[in-house]
């Protein structure tokens, strides 16, 4: 009998998977509606109720009941579980691909024990406005995972009412205008100092909560320009918000430096730590004197991205800014737990009720699972992983990885095709889309956009040796074609649903619609109907 | 792939069949007869009829619906006909003997014919003749091939410029920009002087390959940047200094603002949010200057970051020196920011001293509330 494992390597290199994606023309599911039919059919009130009662639905005050039905899909319970069946085949997500071209996401194997235990009824059934001492369980659970926050941060307090990384940071600025202001400084200090590198919702979220915004780019040799900080900072100094490591896998080596100066300069200094994936038990926010740092769940924390339910950040802070961070807070009183809403100096909400339970259950047992230890391994792990695929990737003609040439990075590589662009005409994004025909993928980075042709890479503990092995096999495969029949990949991909979409009409508002409602407006049957 | 009917597909090219000629032989340049002679007697090959063809070769996918219209031999003919292309020959010249007179007149022919893209195979020479000939009338792009090329009309390599073409043709771009021409004189080039003119603006199509991947549905971002900074700077103009502005469509968007005419290639002067003055030398700025405050607004030239001494000599070192460092207001936007690549800006004012006083960190003003720190370098700095 034929060997099948030897069939799938030749030369000890595994052999390109061969990939054909699902198509299914599937419509959109509004377009599947079909009048009267019904996914479930409540049983009619049993007469004795109606007779205890009356009409049910007259007990409902006139202002809260619905004039005009709701504008659902009418679906059978079959067609519905189809209709998202063929939908899901028809993707390429985390659980399907060798997923480590979501640079700057962390993207990770979120454990399905934990997915089941957070879909446990304790949990779903959960309501926010719930009486704390019957919430004594997950009020628990988030004091705890709290002390874990702090322990790897070096930290005081923590808020975990965040919805997300950009909601932590935005909280963060919030609070560091709090401080100015409660120090009679307000007007005066409003510029935030950020790095080119740092992540966009950095500056971003600094500017929604009123600041003006100061960029910094990298010195002669890639790194933050310690300079340019020391010509940046003066009274108006509100503070600094920045990554490390930055964007592009590089760690800012004289971080400690940069705190100091805005610190002289009277400003405080926020860690973006969202992605704290190659630092975990190695370096602590409080070491470099930050006040303020943030973690996202969603990454570090193994739980599931935004698509895969809500995300969650947690923001941290020293105990001088504890009584500003947001409110209620989770406290405990040595016999119970509980919410303490008494907080004069709060910024407030950010959002409402007290943090994402489900996310804090699954990022409190995957840390549980993994000890202080564990935790300390999945960093080595996810540098190794991506140290080894930088060496791996330089090895691919007409990759580049810019800045700090010839240094390591920590957990993710932002590359560069240029050379190959220049010399093939086939960009980063078609590099990217012909990956996909042979089931993997990423995407070309985002802002800011100076290097040219590009592609982050963010390999994470998740991955095995034998993952990258294969992920760098296809690139250099892809690239190998782009030099031989570079139309064979500008055309790609050719085993996917959709193939190419035109991105022209982007830039034109009246041909897109992100939502069927928005749909009905701008096409014709909208204004017919 | 078809091409709809909504989009053009006329393109023109015309080749500078001497471009490039000086390059390769240390010449500095190829503008004028004389040079031309003298680059061929050091062995020069023309590289102007290979670039092209390379470009045409990117076109293949869209062959049969291209109407190529070209000048004969080695203006254009040629190319196609190496690429196997069809095409429409226009005009005569006298081969072996053609000159910017050439250029110019195969640029009017096109501008009559109304082609959708005019291709062009030159240098900064070659952009500066087809500016003076049609202006701004037609959507062009340059096939990098001059020895000198610090104009932004160019294309970073022949595929590039082909597949941007392509693109354009088939109406995948409908984006362009104004992008600048630069002049420099080459004779005193040649003696080690760079005196660079900013000579005027082409249209050319606008790929932002930056929102690839479409997570970011912008249109113009370019434009709406400019629209925050001007914003910035006239919420914050004082009273009492003049303005004296710079070249550029960057300082352009703060006077539109203002409803100002603004002299695209030359320096105005601003006061109490009125036109003092248009397009001055420096006599007419030192005498506008007589005890006065004022301010310099200016923005370095795209894609290579010359914040003084190309394309504004008018602030020249000695007004530079009176407005006073501190009052120097820089303005980019981040796409021009990017499109440095992390190289600094540079000065190159004619006067060693005052490029070294002015080098070091500006704060650049790229947006409403948005600012960098940016490094100036002079030249021979590094
Ligand atoms: C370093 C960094 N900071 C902040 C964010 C923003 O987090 P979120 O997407 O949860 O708002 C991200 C996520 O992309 C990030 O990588």
């Amino acid at each position: 009998m034929q060997s099948i494992t030897e069939k799938r390597y030749t030369d000890g290199r595994p052999n390109l998977r061969r990939f054909h994606q699902a198509k299914w023309d599937e419509p959109i599911i509004f377009e599947l509606s079909n009048p009267g039919e019904r996914g479930i059919l409540p049983p009619p009130i049993e007469d004795g109720i109606r007779d205890a009662v009356g009409d049910v639905a007259s007990a409902l005050p006139d202002m809260l009941r619905r004039k005009t039905p709701l504008d659902l899909p009418e679906m059978a319970q079959p067609q519905v579980v189809r209709h998202y069946m063929r939908l899901s085949q028809e993707n390429l997500g985390l659980d399907l691909n060798i997923d480590i071209g979501q640079g700057t996401c962390t993207m990770k194997y979120s454990p399905k024990i934990n997915e089941q235990l957070a879909r446990t009824p304790q949990i779903t059934e959960l309501h926010p406005l719930q009486p704390e001492e019957t919430v004594q369980g997950i009020l628990e659970i988030m004091y705890k995972f709290e002390q874990i926050l702090k322990e790897i941060s070096g930290l005081d307090r923590f808020s975990l009412q965040l919805g997300a990384g950009s909601a932590a940071i935005y909280a963060a600025a919030s609070i560091i205008r709090a401080y100015h202001a409660a120090r009679g400084d307000t007007g005066q200090r409003d510029e935030i100092i950020t790095t080119i590198f740092s992540h966009p919702s950095d500056a971003a979220c600094a500017k929604t909560a009123g600041f003006n915004v100061i960029t910094l780019y990298p010195d002669d040799d890639g790194y933050p320009d310690l300079n340019a900080l020391k010509e940046a900072v003066s009274e108006r100094t509100a503070g600094l918000m920045t990554a490390n490591p930055e964007d592009t896998g590089i760690f800012n080596p004289r971080i400690a430096e940069f705190v100091d100066v805005v610190h002289k300069a009277g400003g405080l200094c926020f860690y973006d730590q969202a992605n704290a994936n190659g630092v975990l038990g190695i370096t602590r926010a409080r070491k470099a004197g930050f006040d303020l740092c943030h973690f996202n769940l969603h990454k570090t924390f193994s739980t599931p991205h935004g698509c895969g339910g809500p995300g969650a950040g947690a923001l941290g802070v020293i105990e001088a800014l504890s009584p500003f961070l947001p409110t209620p807070v989770v406290a405990y009183a040595g016999n119970r737990y509980y919410l303490d809403h008494n907080r004069p100096q709060s910024i407030g909400k950010v959002r409402a009720f007290y943090g994402v339970a489900g996310n804090v259950l699954r990022a409190y047992a995957w840390v549980m699972s993994l000890g202080a230890e564990g935790l300390m391994e999945v960093s080595k792990t996810a540098v190794l992983n991506n140290n080894y695929l930088l060496k791996k990737m330089l090895e691919i003609p007409g990759v580049s990885a810019p800045y700090a040439k010839g240094k390591w990075r920590i957990e993710q590589v932002r590359y560069s095709w240029e050379k190959l662009c220049k010399e093939t005409g086939v960009h980063s994004e078609e590099i990217g889309l012909r990956a996909a025909d042979f089931g993997v993928h990423y995407w070309t980075s985002h802002h800011p956009f100076i290097v040219p042709e590009p592609c982050t890479l963010e390999p994470t503990e998740s991955f095995s040796k034998a993952d990258l092995d294969e992920y760098v096999e296809i690139l250099k495969h892809v690239a190998h074609e782009a030099y031989t029949d570079s139309d064979r990949v500008k055309t790609a991909p050719h085993n996917s649903t959709v193939h190419r979409t035109d991105q022209a009409p982007f830039d034109d508002p009246s041909q897109w619609a992100i939502t069927w409602r928005a749909y009905l407006k701008k096409t014709e049957r909208g204004k017919k109907g | 792939m078809s091409i709809c009917a909504d989009h053009g597909r006329r393109l023109g090219l015309i080749v500078n069949p001497v471009a490039g000629l000086g390059g390769r032989v240390g010449l500095k340049g190829s503008d004028g007869a004389a040079i031309q002679q003298q680059a061929l007697r050091l062995g020069a090959v023309p590289q102007s009829l290979h670039r092209a063809a390379q470009v045409l070769e990117r076109l293949k996918p869209i062959k049969d619906e291209l109407m190529l219209y070209t000048y004969p031999a080695e203006m254009g003919e040629e190319a196609a006909k190496r690429c196997g292309l069809d095409h429409t020959v226009i005009g005569s010249i006298v081969a072996g003997q053609t000159t910017a007179a050439d250029t110019a007149r195969a640029a009017r022919e096109m501008q009559r014919l109304g082609v959708d893209l005019l291709l062009f195979a030159g240098g900064d020479g070659t952009a500066r003749d087809i500016i003076d000939a049609i202006d701004d009338t037609l959507l062009v792009l340059g096939i990098p091939t001059g020895v000198k090329m610090q104009s932004a009309v160019f294309a970073v390599s022949p595929i590039s410029a082909g597949d941007l073409t392509l693109a354009s043709l088939q109406g995948r771009i409908r984006r362009e920009r104004e992008a600048e021409v630069m002049d420099i004189d080459e004779d005193a080039l040649r003696q080690g002087i760079v005196t660079a003119k900013l000579y005027g603006y082409l249209r050319v199509p606008h790929e932002d390959r930056l929102v690839q991947g479409a997570k970011t549905p912008s249109s113009g971002r370019d434009k709406a940047a400019m629209e925050t900074i001007a914003l910035q700077i006239i919420d914050h103009m004082e009273d009492e200094p003049l303005y004296i502005v710079g070249p550029g469509t960057t300082t352009r968007a703060i006077l539109s603002k203002l409803g100002l005419d603004k002299t695209l290639i030359g320096v105005d002067v601003v006061w109490k949010d009125k036109l003092l003055a248009s397009d001055v030398n420096e006599a007419q700025l030192l005498n506008l200057l007589e005890g006065r405050t004022s301010r310099i607004i200016v923005t370095p030239i795209g894609g290579q970051g010359y914040l003084f001494g190309r394309g504004n000599q008018q602030i020249s070192p000695k007004i530079i020196k009176q407005v006073g460092k501190a009052n120097i207001i820089v303005v980019a936007t981040p796409e021009k920011m990017d499109a440095l690549r992390g190289r600094p800006f540079l000065v190159d004012t004619g006067d060693p001293e005052t490029d070294r006083w002015l080098s070091g960190y500006t704060r650049v003003v790229c947006g409403y509330g948005e600012y960098s720190i940016y490094k100036i370098s002079y030249a021979g700095e590094n």
